[in-house]
């Protein structure tokens, strides 16, 4: 039932994705069927929301007329294109960010008995993220998994937020890199199942509980159920990151398009309303990529019982 | 912007899995110490608190009692002074009354004495007199005229008695 719901749910977010390569494509198609200077403009700010190979920064200027901003270096290993890129860049930027900050704010929290400033702030997340996510959904034995859903969180919300100061960009908004954490939420959710009910009991479970006659239907459908649920986690934190962001690229590329100062009141205050909404879904997808994979980890681990009732009824 | 780059993928699993590491051994595991720490602190305080207040209401419910109990003891002991007062003050009234009704009822037997010695004695002395004067008349008796004027003597002095 949950596994139609996500697939189900997927299939929406996938068409949402679909629409918008489409509208992306038929921006892209216009701009080289009209070849206008308004067009192409679309194309470029859409450019800013893309990977790429250089890394803009204030006050800096290539030397190369040709390449805009910082070129980054290319790697290749093993056949496998490594090359740092933008968002490559602004990854580690979070991680370093976290690293550094956190780091220091468990130091300044272990010599205060009451924690102030930013460490209260961190600890307010930590808190919520411990007691109203994994123990909300995991109970006691999801504490084991509290560092990495913690980590999951704060790395996600950051890379989210870095996309809104200037210059920056959101690592979140490229599927690779949602693909990337879905990959770990994948393992992770598989892990804890079979950490809970052993490796037999997660086997069992693949097909569904149901008569052997019935298993060649059921155990496909589950092996997909394994697969939709990080699936929707990737597409959906893409999703909605990029979304937020084409919009404020549209809306401030209305001002070029009617090349009117008049619009600029309006693109603006449209934009910022936009941006404002991205802060707060910055946080809420945070919230809800980390909610989810806690809840696929309880429901695997949890299904003791249920594997026991299957039992009963043979 | 769908298409899948696998480089960026790696990039992500390897930054993940240093961050997870870094993060667990420098953040989350000293912040979460702290927490469980304060938690725990204040979980204990709280009861500490708790028991504080239960045993201070118990020393003030002793405490009251006590003084209850030690409010009905001198109302008992003053009550109980006033009623032997009272029995002492009956007494003493009582004693006072009898004995003065005892030193009454002597008087009044002694004078009752004292009178019955006087009318006795008195009786002696007239009894005495008469016959002194029967022997003084009969000493005296030699002619009628001076027994006449005896006997009007006699009989004029009788309605003065």
């Amino acid at each position: 039932m949950l596994s139609w719901i996500l697939t189900n749910e997927q299939n929406a977010h996938g068409a949402a994705a679909d629409t918008l390569h489409a509208a992306a494509d038929s921006a892209a198609h216009g701009a080289a069927a009209a070849h206008g200077g308004e067009e192409n403009l679309f194309t470029q700010l859409l450019h800013h929301i893309y990977d790429s190979r250089t890394l803009e920064l204030p006050f800096y200027h290539n030397p190369d007329p040709t390449v805009h901003g910082l070129s980054l270096p290319a790697i290749h290993l093993f056949g496998i294109d490594l090359s740092v890129t933008k968002h490559v860049v602004f990854l580690w930027l979070a991680a370093v960010l976290l690293m550094v900050t956190l780091t220091l704010v468990a130091r300044a929290n272990a010599k205060r008995k009451v924690p102030t400033g930013l460490g209260n702030l961190v600890e307010v997340f930590v808190v919520f993220v411990r007691d109203e996510i994994v123990l909300a959904n995991m109970g006691t034995g999801g504490l084991k998994y509290l560092p990495y859903l913690l980590t999951n969180f704060f790395f996600i919300l950051v890379m989210n937020l870095l996309g809104l100061i200037p210059y920056g960009a959101s690592a979140t908004g490229n599927i690779s890199v949602t693909a990337g954490l879905a990959v770990i939420a994948f393992f992770m959710i598989q892990i804890a199942a079979i950490r809970a009910q052993g490796f037999g009991h997660w086997l069992a479970h693949l097909t569904g509980g149901v008569h052997w006659a019935l298993w060649p239907i059921m155990v496909p459908i589950e092996i997909l159920g394994l697969f939709t649920k990080p699936f929707a986690l990737c597409i959906r934190l893409f999703a909605n990151m990029t979304g937020g962001h084409i919009v404020i690229v549209a809306l401030i590329g209305l001002i070029f398009v009617f090349q009117s100062l008049a619009v600029a009141p309006v693109s603006v205050g449209f934009a910022l309303a936009i941006y404002l909404l991205e802060l707060f879904v910055a946080f809420l997808q945070a919230y809800i990529f980390t909610m989810l994979t806690s809840l696929f980890m309880g429901l695997g681990m949890q299904t003791e019982s249920h594997g026991a009732e299957h039992q009963h009824g043979h | 912007m769908l298409d899948i780059n696998p480089g960026l993928i790696i990039w992500t699993l390897v930054t993940f899995a240093l961050l997870v590491l870094v993060l667990g051994r420098f953040a989350w595991k000293p912040l979460l110490q702290t927490l469980q720490t304060r938690e725990q602190e204040i979980a204990d305080a709280l009861r500490k608190a708790e028991e504080a207040k239960k045993d201070a209401e118990r020393m003030i419910q002793e405490n009251k009692a006590t003084m209850d109990k030690a409010a009905a003891e001198t109302a008992r002991l003053i009550a109980e002074g006033r009623a032997m007062a009272e029995q002492v003050k009956g007494d003493i009234v009582a004693r006072a009354n009898e004995s003065a009704r005892k030193m009454l009822e002597q008087a009044k037997d002694e004078i009752a004495r004292e009178k019955d010695a006087a009318v006795q004695q008195l009786r002696g002395e007239v009894a005495d007199l008469a016959v002194s004067a029967a022997e003084k008349i009969l000493d005296e008796t030699l002619d009628g005229a001076r027994q006449k004027k005896l006997i009007d003597k006699a009989l004029q002095q009788l309605p003065k008695n």
